[in-house]
């Protein structure tokens, strides 16, 4: 049997560590070989990216390699697929091997596409990338006041971390003891300044408190780059200063060559997590067209699934349980406080009020991941 | 009349109806139709107020057996 993971992410590392673990015994007699196979042979915990932005976590607290996190069952290739031939169960990779597999877990994540909207790659900062991150960073210190204008694009990974970059700036100013020559204006595509009705609800006040403007129902059409305005699909605009965007996101390029789904968004069974038409193929985290996060937690609560049905597959000839929708997203709500929102497809999430204890275990965690991801939590 | 692609955004909290229904009307072209199927209430007000807004058409919304059935042209 062999089982075949393509991606090296949260996802996909999670997975192959949990599979390895409980698969070692057919691993060690040789009934069963796992190979995974990723872009890169780093591995970023890309929820840093936001702390950098704001000074609080530094460039190369974001990396391990990624053989360190890998159990030694484990066949790591840098060897990324070009083609996936699933009527073959085989892929092709760039360095010209050929893999065949038994079972195919797909997840190779998402990327950003500024470019799907006019001005917004010259205009616009983001912090979805190390060098995007440095940048933001440095227009954030170098900026003494005016007007800053935070743009949100559908679709986009980590639903949270817009009103978490709000709740950061407020206290970034704060701090700085310029916020009041600081006017900090939200925007946001629906008719609420969050798409999950209780962080809306909890956010709300603390937007009101903070004195952050909000529009809603603004879905970014162009950027003006040379007057620096910024105009919605709906027929408004705001002037800014500093542009801060939430870019829109598509999958991988890979998938979209292959025709695996549009936008780079493979077709997936809610509940299986397997590819619509191929029982054989699993796909996990933000390569999935479910109507799920696109986050690491959902990521990894997949992964946890899908290694268990692929081990009792391996074992008992079928999968034993069903994903039920679970997501855990922890919520800075500035630069000392936090709190979290967890839910499933039954149920949706319940707010605390922010707390300090919450964020310091949001900054446990930031270590944690490591753990995590070797499949040790 | 070509059927509508459907958008099965039922009992999902995150990103939510009308994000999903944004995800994939950006996908779409001029002319297509989608159904959004949502089981949140808020969806069969607040799904017409961003088409109203910015210019597509609302086909059709109603509640059938608890799921709303909204369906929505691309007409720019």
């Amino acid at each position: 049997m062999h089982i075949l993971v393509v991606g090296g992410g949260t996802g996909g590392t999670i997975l192959a560590n949990n599979l390895a673990r409980r698969l070692a015994p057919e691993i060690r007699k040789k009934k069963v070989s796992l190979t995974l196979l990723s872009a890169s042979d780093r591995h970023m915990y890309q929820p840093g990216l936001l702390y950098v932005a704001f000074g609080e976590m530094s460039v190369d607290e974001l990396y391990r390699d990624e053989a360190s996190l890998l159990s030694s069952h484990i066949d790591f290739h840098v060897d990324p697929v070009e083609t996936f031939r699933l009527d073959q169960n085989e892929v092709l990779t760039r360095s010209g091997q050929t893999y065949e597999y038994d079972i195919l877990v797909i997840a190779t994540g998402s990327r950003i596409v500024p470019d799907q909207v006019p001005g917004l790659k010259e205009g616009a900062e983001t912090f979805y990338t190390e060098a995007a991150a440095l940048k933001l960073f440095q227009r954030l210190r170098e900026f003494e006041g005016g007007t800053i204008a935070v743009t949100v694009d559908v679709p986009h990974k980590c639903p949270i971390a817009p009103v978490e970059l709000i709740f950061l700036l407020h206290d970034y100013f704060k701090l700085r003891k310029i916020r009041d020559k600081v006017h900090i204006k939200y925007h946001y595509p629906i008719g609420r300044i969050h798409t999950i009705a209780n962080v809306a609800k909890w956010a709300k006040p603390e937007f009101d408190r903070m004195n952050i403007e909000y529009e809603t129902l603004f879905n970014m059409k162009e950027v003006d780059v040379e007057n620096k305005v910024v105009r919605s699909e709906e027929g408004t605009e705001t002037n800014y200063d500093l542009l801060i965007a939430v870019p829109p996101h598509r999958g991988m390029a890979v998938i979209e060559h292959n025709q695996l789904g549009v936008g780079g968004w493979i077709p997936t069974d809610r509940y299986k997590l397997t590819m619509d038409g191929h029982d054989n193929v699993y796909v996990l985290g933000d390569t999935t067209n479910l109507p799920v996060s696109k986050t690491g937690s959902a990521a990894h609560f997949e992964a946890e699934v899908v290694a268990e049905n692929i081990a009792a597959v391996v074992k008992i000839g079928s999968p034993v349980r069903d994903y039920d929708g679970k997501v855990y997203c922890f919520i800075e709500a500035g630069h000392d406080r936090a709190t979290y929102a967890m839910f499933d497809y039954s149920n949706p999430p319940d707010l605390k009020p922010a707390s300090k204890p919450m964020h310091w275990f949001k900054v446990a965690y930031n270590q944690m991941y490591w753990n995590s991801v070797r499949g040790l939590l | 009349m070509a059927e509508s692609m459907k958008v099965d955004a039922r009992d999902t909290y995150c990103p939510g109806p009308l994000m999903e229904l944004i995800t994939y009307m950006k996908q779409a072209d001029v002319g297509d139709t989608l159904e959004l199927l949502s089981t949140d209430e808020g969806s069969a007000a607040d799904v017409p107020e961003w088409v109203e807004k910015v210019g597509h058409e609302l086909v059709r919304n109603e509640q059938i057996d608890g799921v709303w059935h909204i369906t929505v042209r691309k007409a720019k």
